[in-house]
């Protein structure tokens, strides 16, 4: 067996050429997927391309814009950050879900991202509020929409040499507010059964006037669903517009059966898990 | 097959060991320093056992690669105790019987510690969260929740 290398790049290229030099090369965040993947036999990198020293990866910035996400930032910095919380609360919410506290010390949201699990808590959270993927690669950097991002059960659009720096989430104007509920047979530390996240905005009479609604665990990707924020734009998010979102949301549903939830069940759950989000974010939204 | 030098620093001391690149820091700190008040229950994140913090960050050892260590700060259950004096935590749980076969202990008390040096007065749902990563076999948790929310109690008339 060869040594597996440990590699520390400083910078953006330096990660680069480092990646493209060596197609085995794996980037590491917070290990909490690759480690576990690594010691079970499912992946034998070559080398661990630990991306914690670069400060861009590291980088959490608040402006007028919005927010920029090194995506190296463990979801315990990211929780705790009272203004992320303030701002997208539906985002701090998946965020606190994932893991116990030690995984969230080492945990990132580029990490849930990029190991592309259908059943990854943040994913649907950040679609929901429109965040963009910020992309390095041997020529140049590229962004895209989140739901873009992944193309498969741990597939994604990163090619060789590639690789996450940053998500860019976009500043909520008035009355904007986000939600993310999943459903888990316990309390902590399990993985998603049905996730959804949900962002909208009011206008001052309280009709929504713009939607997001994504689903994650109920299909090979985090699903953006706009048949299920065509339900809700036009309404004051009442009990009729809510039953129609959780429809649309059903039907885009495309789950598995497996130990977690029957396809049923999980087409069910997708609804109602919908609906309730929805209704958190408008009552945020309310408040905002 | 070449090994990776790590200079770092553990419980405020300056130490160094050579480690395979792959290597756990959990096994490094076992294994190569000799420092085995660290546990090893999964490997795989799930219990506890072994938590550290690492740059003031409260992580599980095992899913941290030991060259991750060049240049940080970490600190153990070995650094816990001042010489012979036991800290409030170790103190309780043993005034508490809060351990029975005692592997998950250095984890439980190096995550406690972490949590009262962030929050001074946690409620007991706060501290069943905050600990919610930290398996136990034997005790049923009732007895270490106390001898945790005991501890923060002695610490702050301390502090008062
Ligand atoms: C006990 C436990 C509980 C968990 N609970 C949850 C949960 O509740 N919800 C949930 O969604 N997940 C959960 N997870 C899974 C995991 O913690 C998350 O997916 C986490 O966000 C992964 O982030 P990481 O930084 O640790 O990723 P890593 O393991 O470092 O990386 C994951 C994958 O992404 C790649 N990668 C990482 N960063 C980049 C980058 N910047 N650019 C390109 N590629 C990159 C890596 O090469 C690897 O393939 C849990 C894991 C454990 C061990
Ligand atoms: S040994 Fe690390 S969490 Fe169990
Ligand atoms: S005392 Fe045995 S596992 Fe906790």
């Amino acid at each position: 067996m060869l040594s597996i290398r440990y590699e520390a790049p400083a910078s953006v290229g330096e990660a680069v050429a480092l990646l493209d030099a060596d197609e085995g090369a794996k980037v590491i965040a917070g290990g909490t997927d690759l480690l576990v993947q690594y010691r079970s036999g499912l992946r034998e990198p070559t080398a661990f391309v630990d991306v914690k020293r670069i400060p861009d990866l590291m980088e959490i910035s608040i402006d007028a814009d919005g927010l920029v996400l090194g995506a190296a930032t463990p979801a315990a910095e990211v929780f705790e950050n009272t203004e992320i919380r303030q701002l997208w609360p539906g985002v701090a919410e998946a965020t606190d879900l994932i893991g116990s506290t030690q995984i969230q010390g080492r945990a990132t949201l580029g990490g849930n991202l990029c190991n592309s699990s259908p059943a990854a808590d943040t994913v649907p959270a950040l679609i929901a509020v429109g965040a963009q993927a910020v992309i390095a690669g041997p020529s140049g950097e590229r962004e895209l929409a989140v739901e873009d991002f992944v193309t498969g059960p741990g597939q994604n659009v990163l090619g060789r040499g590639e690789f996450l720096v940053k998500l860019r989430v976009p500043r909520p104007g008035p009355r904007t507010s986000d939600a993310y509920l999943r459903l888990i047979p316990r309390t902590e530390m399990d993985i998603a059964v049905v996730g959804a996240g949900v962002a909208l905005t009011l206008d001052e009479g309280g009709t929504c006037t713009a939607a997001r609604v994504a689903i994650g665990a109920v299909a090979p990707t985090a699903l953006l669903v706009p048949d299920a924020a065509a339900a809700l734009v036009g309404s004051s998010v009442d009990d009729a517009a809510l039953a129609g979102a959780a429809q649309a949301a059903s039907a885009a549903a495309s789950p598995i059966d497996d130990k977690r939830g029957t396809v049923a069940y999980r087409r069910k759950v997708t609804g109602v898990l919908t609906q309730r989000a929805a209704a958190i974010a408008a009552e945020r939204a309310r408040e905002r | 097959m070449p090994k990776t030098h790590v200079e770092t620093t553990i419980n405020g001391e300056p130490q160094e060991f050579l480690c395979e690149p792959s290597e756990s820091l959990l096994a490094a700190l076992r294994d190569g320093l000799g420092l085995t008040g660290t546990k090893e229950g999964c490997t795989t994140g799930d219990c506890g056992a072994c938590s550290v913090m690492l740059d003031g960050r409260l992580v599980p050892s095992c899913m941290v690669l030991a060259p991750e260590a060049i240049g940080r700060s970490i600190e153990t259950i070995e650094g816990v105790a001042q010489g012979d004096s036991l800290h409030p935590l170790q103190q309780k749980f043993l005034e508490h019987a809060a351990l029975q076969c005692g592997v998950c202990t250095p984890g439980f008390i190096v995550a406690a510690k972490a949590l009262l040096e962030r929050n001074p007065d946690p409620s007991e749902e706060e501290t069943r969260y905050w600990l919610a990563g930290n398996l136990c076999r034997c005790t049923g948790y009732d007895k270490i929740i106390r001898a945790v929310l005991d501890a923060a109690a002695e610490m702050r008339e301390a502090t008062a």
